[in-house]
């Protein structure tokens, strides 16, 4: 048995890349650079990366941003979008892939339009995160599409265990039952949870 | 007031939100007058000197010498470039998250001035992407020195040009290694580097690079300013100055508070952080976020909090972030959360660090839902033993030290979970056996 477990790990019928029978054979199968007239891109997002790349001096250093650029664009990385920003950098559509699959918060499945990220990290699972999580994902229901509920690594605000970046704004500290206020919120498109808004806390030593 | 404990000199007039703004770090802080001061009177080595004299060590974990740092960087007129690593994502740390939501333009200012120091032209801030709300913050505060001619082209007259970018990274912990750093800055998978070549040789396309942190820039206009005997009149002898310090976990006040380095410990987490909830003791706490080993109450909290003292007594003051876990916590299940982070943050390039971070979660959770046999927690041993000092970056070392050290010091407590064969438990449990969790702070 294969030391590597897991379904496909010694399946036959899974097809195999030429490269791994016949070695690598230079040329053949190269993934091109689009170009601009074949991918359709929007004035808007082509002009928003050429000012990405203007501001570093390798213009390969826009490509977190110009995902950023994709995803807020169409709501996640989609292969279209990754298309497009790739003929505007003149770097292949895999390099870009590349990269959006490493990093978390960039998407290349899609997501809901309101992200919701509860921290499970050490300090917030002290103070209940688990349960803040599944409270999370109770509210927010198995069928609205329209949220992303996910446990996520140190969020970096352990001073407001246990928490959650919503949007990309962060609250805390929560009760597992202010979950579902803040996704009756969300929904109403009123502000969320005011009163446990991060850029409102004063100094610690303060209060 | 701030605690009589604390001293504030990074965090000073941090609770006026004015501070924010350009106009409100002239006015509260005097902001700006060190850089016009350096820049106009002060030649490279005047500046580097009263760096290295001030003996001011990096605040993001390593604790390197940050003025022997900027030293390394060869003469030249190659480009050469500056790095502030804003990418805060050890668990436990938050204080690089309040300096630069409470005041930007000090980190501006030190990376303006750091840079006259190195030498360098284009300064860049890596922020981590969930930072959005201070990454915001900063994009407008660097506008505003843009604006003020404070950064730009020829600036204040000087025949001295600086471009400042506000880099947003998109979640990745291993981004805050400096040479993955600057792989992710370059646009690729944040992979780290072999070294050497050290970054200060050849870092950021290939030219010498200055990395540091937001803590450690925003000392560089104090010590600028006051004088390298200034700085070293506060804390100790080899760890001089003022350090935010992050504290929370089992505490009745988590927060950040700004102390003077080589206070006793104690005085931190029970004078300033409140200590444990009524009716709890502490059992043990990670002394410099989720990497440094843990230190048992006994062993830890009458130490001095400095570089020096942690190193002492085989733990490490890191980026200075005191996670505390009190006696209700059960330690198997915090090896296995610490644990856990440091698989998926594993950038997966060398194989102890990809394989010894995953294997050892799949023996922590069998420890905890009581199926490991008797030699496994030998074998966990001995898994960080290989996997310290085996990778190219420290990140597999920073699973092993702290999992390392908690099976070290509570074995007994790993036993009691393996031996009980009735006792079914819950991976999630931060109590053993209980659904239980601390108390919500207030």
């Amino acid at each position: 048995m294969s030391p590597v477990d897991g379904p496909g790990a010694v399946n036959p019928n899974l097809p195999v890349d030429p490269a791994v029978r016949e070695g690598r054979v230079p040329g053949r199968a190269e993934e091109e650079v689009p170009e601009l007239h074949e991918v359709n891109c929007p004035e808007e997002l082509r002009e928003r990366i050429e000012t990405l790349m203007g501001r570093y001096p390798d213009r390969r250093s826009a490509s977190i941003p110009a995902l950023w650029a994709v995803q807020e664009r169409y709501g996640w990385c989609t292969p279209e979008g990754i298309r497009q920003a790739a003929a505007v950098m003149r770097v292949t559509p895999a390099y870009l892939e590349s990269v959006a699959s490493f990093y978390d918060l960039l998407h290349t499945k899609p997501v809901g339009s309101h992200r919701i990220e509860v921290c499970t990290n050490i300090s917030c699972w002290m103070r209940g995160a688990d349960r803040l999580l599944d409270a999370f994902k109770e509210a927010a229901g198995d069928d609205d599409e329209t949220f992303f509920v996910t446990g996520f690594e140190c969020l970096g605000a352990c001073d407001i265990a246990p928490m959650a970046s919503i949007d990309q704004r962060y609250y805390g500290p929560l009760e597992a039952a202010e979950a579902g206020v803040a996704i009756d919120q969300l929904r109403a498109g009123d502000e969320v949870l005011p009163e446990k808004a991060l850029a409102k806390r004063g100094l610690a030593g303060d209060s | 007031m701030a605690h009589q404990l604390e001293k504030r000199v990074l965090l000073e007039h941090a609770e006026d939100a004015a501070l924010r703004t350009l106009e409100g770090y002239r006015r509260l802080a005097g902001g700006y007058a060190t850089q016009e001061r350096a820049y106009r009177e002060l030649e490279q080595d005047e500046v580097l000197k009263e760096l290295e004299d001030s003996g001011l060590r990096g605040r993001g974990g390593a604790g390197f010498s940050m003025g022997k740092k900027a030293s390394f960087l060869p003469r030249g007129d190659m480009a050469k470039y500056l790095c502030c690593n804003a990418d805060e994502s050890e668990p436990g740390a938050f204080k690089d998250r309040e300096l630069m939501q409470r005041n930007p333009h000090q980190l501006i200012e030190g990376i303006a001035i750091a840079a006259l120091a190195a030498d360098a032209g284009h300064a860049f801030i890596f922020i981590r992407g969930e930072y959005d709300e201070q990454a915001d913050i900063l994009d407008v505060a660097v506008a505003e020195a843009y604006e003020a001619g404070y950064l730009g082209t020829n600036i204040l007259g000087c025949h001295r040009d600086l471009e400042l970018v506000v880099h947003r990274g998109a979640g990745a912990y291993i981004c805050g290694e400096e040479t993955a750093l600057l792989d992710a800055l370059e646009g690729k998978r944040g992979n780290p580097r072999l070294k050497p070549p050290f970054p200060a040789v050849q870092g950021l396309y290939g030219g010498p690079t200055l990395i540091n942190n937001v803590e450690t820039l925003s000392n560089v206009p104090h010590i600028v300013r006051h004088g390298a005997e200034w700085f070293k009149g506060f804390g100790t002898e080899q760890s001089p100055g003022t350090k935010v310090v992050s504290i929370s976990g089992g505490v009745r006040r988590p927060g950040n508070y700004e102390i003077e380095l080589g206070i006793p410990t104690r005085e931190l987490i029970y004078g300033l952080a409140g200590g444990p909830e009524e009716g709890h003791e502490i059992k043990a706490f990670f002394p410099g976020g989720s990497s440094s080993p843990v230190l048992t109450a006994e062993e830890g909290l009458d130490l001095p909090y400095s570089f020096e003292a942690m190193a002492e007594a085989g733990s490490m003051l890191g980026s200075g972030s005191i996670i505390v876990a009190d006696d209700r916590v059960s330690i198997p299940h915090l090896a296995l959360r610490t644990a856990r982070f440091y698989h998926h943050e594993s950038c997966g390039k060398c194989v102890p660090c990809r394989e010894g971070t995953n294997w050892t979660v799949k023996m922590l959770e069998r420890m905890v839902r009581g199926e490991a046999t008797p030699m496994d927690l030998d074998i966990v041993s001995s898994v960080q033993q290989n996997i310290i000092g085996h990778c190219l970056c420290v990140l597999g070392d920073s699973m092993a030290m702290p999992v390392g050290a908690m099976v070290r010091k509570f074995r007994e407590e790993f036993e009691e979970v393996m031996a009980d064969p009735e006792l079914v438990l819950d991976p999630h449990a931060v109590v053993r056996g209980a659904p239980e969790t601390l108390g919500a702070s207030t």
